[in-house]
Parts: structure tokens; C-alpha cells; sequence
């Protein structure tokens, strides 16, 4: 907690959580908030310090996205809009920001909208996290009218006719409130709605490897782009090339001539330097990009470089063991095409349940020494959600005679089985009772399929089909 | 009136098509099967590498490709290098396919969900040299994207298998649709020897070569990959009368 003098008054400046269950709230009075809680900790308000902060914590930001702009006095805009994919989306780049800047002892609030002004009002006054595109006037309707960046007169004075969330501003004719607050109301809440443009001027770390091109004549057409993509992409590897790095990441930022910021951001799977092969990569994005009345000023940014491992690059080719086949070229090509997480190995997971066994990991990771077993028989084809079957069998214990899949009757020639299956308790609840017994029956044709049964027939088992294609 | 060429410019000139046709590296590669019946029926021996192949699942449950998944992992697992696999959906389940020998480091997926996705991934894929193969799973192969593969294909040597998939039947009807694959599979389930209720021996299959470029179709009956990815001949008919006749050519692995 914090506090300020104001007036010859030491008033509290800001409040942590415990202080602000404990009933204080900015604004009080020292004394008054050392009288409701006696063992109450104060440090000096240090605005100047806590400037610089917030301009460093935005410079961490810039590992979301390139468009970072500090919003003093506790706020920072990020615009994700072209990175968000590189985190597995949205709501996954919220949880993995504030779960980090929980690990730094930082309480923040953060909310994803289609526009600053929203999510500044979210984030502050809401509970909502993400605000999906076009729902920005249902999500600031019911919030207060602070939540729309107002000075704080003007809300004193909006609380005086009785206007106390941002729907009573809507209903209310635009001329006469322009009128009577001026034009700050309805400038913000057009922000907020996304019907006034705000610009985000992006904030990029001086250090880090760029090249920048600008021009005389604002450029649109795609072909120009492209062209603009290889002349900074030879540039900004010819920096790369004198540091001794490759980029692990590239921002794209075009400002144009109505002073928004476009950017494309990529990921690439090991540190790279070659302009043609960057350029490739960048042309994909190129359809994010709306140049509008044309581009003033481009820029491409190397955020993150690691240092390159020359590696020798003739001499591979087929007829070798393939383990030293590069391929991350086309892990690369197919991530930046269809999206960063939709190019993965599987690798095993040790467990019993073979819709557990298999996970995803990015397509260059490591080789782990794990191995499902291999004395286990397994479909090729394992169905995402078991398909019930009506089946007969002989006795409690043996595999079905005839089962009815999809409205189609099978005979049932060979069986093989039970293969016992428990749940893993350690899961939850749900799994401590959970039995499967595992056939693989074959029918007359010799087509195979993998079905279990949940549970004694008596006792409320069924049967299910879980997959085909076995060998 | 000029008269009429000599038959050695003829025999040339199918030379000279032969080599503008399979132009790159891979021309005359190719992969044994191991069943001398099978290799010797192919034009070299094998399946030709760096060429595309397509595959289709007769049976019941042929919409899911699952024993055709099986037979391509079985190619894809006796051959070294990369494979990048063209997914269709959420239903692969890869520890069938390390269980017949490819190794789950060895390949990498990409999430695709058409036809209109997957092709432009197995092109890019088939231009990476050093990759044992890409596999695609289409449901339908026009001739104009089959030519596109195949050039990528003949250009750096890796092989394209494309695994047919549908959902209805007017998608099935797609599967005999005149393309330009190399070979034309199809993999059926075929009744195993009978040991009763105790027990299955591995899955038997009726593998029909329906369209081979220079070549006649014919069909076989074999025994499911092995651990080794490897096609044999089923055990009661190789140690029959049948297994007397010597095969004719000797293969290697």
C-alpha cells in the first residue's frame, strides 16, 4: 500500500488485495485507514518510479506482441490481434501473462476485446475475460461510467443527473450530451464501442536487431508489400548475420497513413537468417495486414535471437539415416500456413487408458525415451468418443456373439480378449469405479473391431465400440 | 513422302518420353515389398519411391481407412527419413502405427481438415528432400492436383501416398476417379485362419493392385504388416504345396 500527500493530508494512493478486504480503498486518509486497520504497513507513493516501472513492464509485454503502448498510471495496452495464435490463442495468452506476472508479485486484471477503450473498461470493471468480437457494447452497457477513461469532474458530474452506467449514456440524445460535458464523453465511449479509431503507437525495445523502411508515397498493393518484405528481410538478416544471431521471432509493423499500427507476428522453430526463406514465411501473414489508405512506414523486428549453430548443409540428402534430415524449413512453412499448433509429433503418455496415451508435442522437440508397449494390440483408428453398440453375448464374461453398430447387424466369427482396463483413480472421483475389459473381434468378412464393456451387463455395463483397423 | 521411321527411332523416342516423364532422382528407386509374388509383378521390383501412390479401404468400415493407414505405415516404416503425415480429422491413433514399425519421433503431423488444406501441406512437404514420405489423407484426387503431386513427387525423390477417406457415398463414388498415381490400391479385410475363441492370429488382407501405370492389375491375399512393417505371405500357404515353386527373382529386404 501506498500514500501521497495531498493538501497537507497523507491520503492512501493505492491499496493492495488484503488492504482492500480489509475495507480501505485509495483516497482515505492515512490516519483514518491506521485507525480501521492499527498494523497497517505504508510506503511512500513514488510516481516517478512507478513511471519508469510500468514503461519496463511494457517492454517484457512486447513477448505478446509487438504493439505495446504503457497506459500510465497502472495500465499497459497490448494488441494481440496478429500474435495471439503463437500463445494457442487467446485465452491461453491471459492465463500464461498473469500467471507470470503473478510469479513477479504482481496482481494484474487483464480482458481481450476488439477495442483499447473495451478492454481498458473490462479489465478494470468487469469479470468477463474475453470480450468476443462485436459484443463490445453488451459488455460495457451494465459497467459504471468510470469505466469509459473519464476525467474525474466529468463523472462527478454525469453521477449528478443520475447517469450512472454507460447504458444510460447511449439512450441519451449525442448532441445534448456533447453539449452539456463536452466532447471527452462522447469521443470515449465511440472509443469503447469501436465506432473512434485509437491509435496504439508500438512501443519497440531500442536494442533489439530491426530494419525500417519508409516512404514518400504510401504503399497498398500486395505485390509492393511483398516487395517491401524481402528488401527489410535482406536487411535485417544482414544485422542478424554481423551479431552472430538468428530470429526466433519477427514482428511485421506498418503504420499507416491514418496513423494505426498493423502487425503480423511469426515464430520460427530454430534461429533462422535467411532472407528468402524468412520473406516466404512473411508473405503468408500478409493477408492480416489491411493497408487502408496505404502504408507509411514499415518496420521488421528480430524480438527474439538466439545464437546460430553453423550446421553443415550439403551432403543430406535420401539414402541417409533421416535423423539429420532438416526439416525445419517445412515445420516452419506449415506452422506460419496453418497456425502454429496444428504441426506437432505424438509422443506417449504412460497410461492405461488409450485415449490418455497419446499427447502432442511441437514438431522439433526432443525424442523422449518413453515407448508404448508394444506386446498391446491397438486399432489405427481410435474413435475421439466411443460409439454405443448393442451386443449380445454368451455369458457375463465372454466376448459378444452379434452387435448392432449404426443400424448394421455383425456376426462376430473370432474374438480375442479381455484386456482389463482400470481407471486411474488418482484423476478424480469419477474414475475410481471405472472399469473397461477390452475385446478385438473379428466378423465373418474379417473386418476387426475394438470394443469394450464398461461393467457387468447386470449392473448397468454397456457396450461400446472404440475403434477399427486393427492388425 | 518421307518413309516411315525406322523402329530404333521409336525405341528413342519412348526413351527420351520416359526421361521427361520421371525427371529427378528417383527414377527406377524402389521398395520391395519382401512377397516375391508382389515384387515381381511390380515394374521395378518394388513400389516405385519418389512417385505417387494412392490407397483406398474396401469393408465394411472403409470410410475410417484404418487397415489402409496400416499398410501405408508399413511402406513408410522400411524406409529412412521424415514422414510428415497430412491428418484428416482427430481419429489416427499412433501407437497402431509404432507397433508395425514407425517410430513415433519419426513423424510429424499437421492438422488439416479438407481436401483444400491438405494438399498445398503434402506439396510442401514432397519438396523437402531427405522426407521417407508424405502421406495425405484426400477425399477426392482430381487429375490436375494428382499431376501436381506426382511432379513434386518425381522432383525430389520422396514418395506421396494418399489414403482415400469418405464420408458419404457420393464421396466414395470419388475413390474411381481417373488420376495420375503411379498405382492405385485396395486394401480389404479378408477372414483370418480360424483358431476359435482363443485368441487372434495377425489380420489377413486381400491386397488388390487395381491400376498399375505399365502394368495389369492383380490381387494377392497377405498377412498384415509385421513389427517390421513387412507384408509375408499367410503361414498356411507358405508352407503348403504352393511354397514348392521357388520364387523367380530374388529380392532384397
Amino acid at each position: 500500500m501506498t500514500a501521497l500527500v495531498q493538501s497537507r493530508r497523507r491520503v492512501l494512493a493505492s491499496v493492495d488485495e488484503a488492504a482492500a478486504s480489509a475495507g480501505l480503498s485509495p483516497g482515505m486518509t492515512v490516519t483514518h485507514a491506521q485507525s480501521l486497520v492499527p498494523d497497517l504497513t505504508v510506503f511512500d507513493a513514488r510516481p516517478d518510479h512507478d513511471e519508469t516501472d510500468l514503461q519496463k513492464l511494457s517492454l517484457w509485454c512486447v513477448k505478446y506482441s509487438p504493439v505495446v503502448t504503457p497506459n500510465p498510471p497502472d495500465g499497459v495496452f497490448i494488441d494481440v490481434a496478429g500474435s495471439a495464435h503463437l500463445f494457442h490463442g487467446e485465452a491461453a495468452l491471459l492465463e500464461d501473462m498473469c500467471a507470470f506476472l503473478h510469479t513477479l508479485g504482481i496482481s494484474a486484471r487483464a480482458a481481450i476485446s476488439d477495442t483499447p477503450g473495451c478492454s481498458w473498461a473490462v479489465a478494470r470493471y468487469g469479470d468477463a475475460k474475453i470480450v468476443s468480437p462485436g459484443r463490445s457494447s453488451e459488455a460495457v452497457a451494465s459497467l459504471p461510467v468510470a469505466a469509459l477513461r473519464l476525467a474525474p469532474q466529468t463523472i462527478a458530474s454525469l453521477h449528478d443527473v443520475g447517469i450512472d452506467r454507460v447504458a444510460h449514456l447511449c439512450s441519451k440524445p449525442r448532441a445534448s450530451l456533447k453539449l452539456r460535458f463536452g466532447g471527452e464523453v462522447l469521443l470515449r465511449l465511440d472509443q469503447a464501442l469501436g465506432s473512434a479509431a485509437e491509435a496504439l503507437p508500438s512501443l519497440i525495445p531500442p536494442e533489439v536487431p530491426r530494419a525500417e523502411c519508409n516512404f514518400a508515397e504510401p504503399i497498398s498493393t500486395p505485390e509492393d508489400l511483398k516487395r517491401v518484405i524481402d528488401k527489410l528481410c535482406e536487411d535485417l538478416c544482414a544485422d542478424l548475420e554481423a551479431r552472430g544471431v538468428g530470429a526466433r521471432r519477427l514482428d511485421l509493423v506498418f503504420v499507416r497513413v491514418d496513423n494505426i499500427t498493423q502487425a503480423a507476428r511469426i515464430g520460427l522453430s530454430r534461429p533462422y537468417r535467411e532472407p528468402v526463406h524468412l520473406g516466404k514465411l512473411l508473405a503468408e501473414k500478409l493477408d492480416l495486414i489491411d493497408p487502408g489508405l496505404g502504408i507509411e512506414t514499415a518496420t521488421l523486428i528480430a524480438s527474439w535471437v538466439e545464437a546460430v549453430t553453423e550446421r553443415q548443409t550439403v551432403g543430406r540428402h535420401i539414402g541417409t539415416d533421416g535423423a539429420d534430415v532438416d526439416v525445419s524449413q517445412l515445420v516452419d512453412t506449415l506452422g506460419v500456413r496453418l497456425g502454429q499448433n496444428k504441426v506437432f509429433r505424438l509422443a506417449p503418455v504412460e497410461s492405461a487408458l488409450p485415449e490418455r496415451a497419446v499427447r502432442r508435442v511441437p514438431a522439433l522437440h526432443p525424442p523422449q525415451p518413453l515407448e508404448w508397449p508394444s506386446k498391446l494390440p491397438r486399432p489405427s483408428r481410435l474413435f475421439p468418443h466411443p460409439e454405443k453398440i448393442e451386443a449380445v453375448a454368451e455369458l457375463p464374461d465372454h466376448p459378444p456373439r452379434l452387435f448392432i453398430w449404426r443400424n448394421i447387424r455383425h456376426r462376430v466369427a473370432k474374438a480375442d480378449g479381455p484386456e482389463r482396463i482400470h481407471g486411474e483413480w488418482w484423476v478424480g472421483e469419477s474414475e475410481t469405479n471405472l472399469i473397461r475389459d477390452y475385446y478385438r473381434i473379428e466378423t465373418p468378412d474379417g473386418t476387426r473391431f475394438w470394443v469394450f464393456r464398461d461393467g457387468a451387463v447386470g449392473q448397468g455395463g454397456h457396450w461400446w465400440l472404440h475403434g477399427v483397423g486393427e492388425a | 513422302m518421307a518413309p516411315a521411321s525406322p523402329p530404333i527411332a521409336i525405341a528413342d523416342l519412348r526413351r527420351w518420353l520416359e526421361r521427361t516423364e520421371n525427371h529427378g532422382p528417383a527414377t527406377g528407386l524402389a521398395l520391395p515389398f519382401g512377397v516375391p509374388d508382389l515384387d515381381v509383378h511390380l515394374p521395378n521390383g518394388g513400389l516405385s519411391l519418389g512417385h505417387l501412390h494412392e490407397v483406398i479401404e474396401g469393408g465394411p468400415a472403409s470410410e475410417y481407412a484404418g487397415i489402409a493407414a496400416l499398410f501405408v505405415a508399413g511402406i513408410l516404416a522400411r524406409l529412412p527419413g521424415p514422414v510428415l503425415w497430412c491428418l484428416r480429422g482427430r481419429d489416427l491413433f499412433a501407437p497402431a502405427l509404432a507397433r508395425i514399425g514407425l517410430h513415433h519421433d519419426r513423424v510429424i503431423y499437421c492438422e488439416t481438415w479438407n481436401d483444400r488444406t491438405v494438399l498445398p501441406a503434402m506439396e510442401e512437404g514432397l519438396r523437402c528432400v531427405g522426407l521417407a514420405g508424405v502421406v495425405g489423407e484426400l477425399t477426392s484426387l482430381p487429375l490436375t492436383a494428382s499431376r501436381r503431386l506426382q511432379l513434386c513427387a518425381g522432383q525430389s525423390g520422396v514418395t506421396a501416398l494418399v489414403l482415400r477417406r469418405w464420408r458419404n457415398t457420393t464421396e466414395k463414388k470419388l475413390a474411381g476417379e481417373p488420376n495420375a498415381a503411379a498405382t492405385r490400391w485396395r486394401i480389404t479385410p479378408a477372414p483370418s485362419p480360424a483358431t476359435g475363441f482363443d485368441g487372434l492370429q495377425r489380420q489377413q488382407w486381400l491386397v488388390e493392385l487395381l491400376r498399375l501405370r505399365g502394368g495389369e492389375p492383380r490381387s494377392w491375399v497377405l498377412e498384415a504388416c509385421n513389427a517390421k512393417g513387412h507384408l509375408t505371405l499367410p503361414a498356411a500357404l507358405a508352407d503348403g504345396p504352393m511354397a514348392t515353386q521357388a520364387p523367380r527373382r530374388a529380392v532384397a529386404g
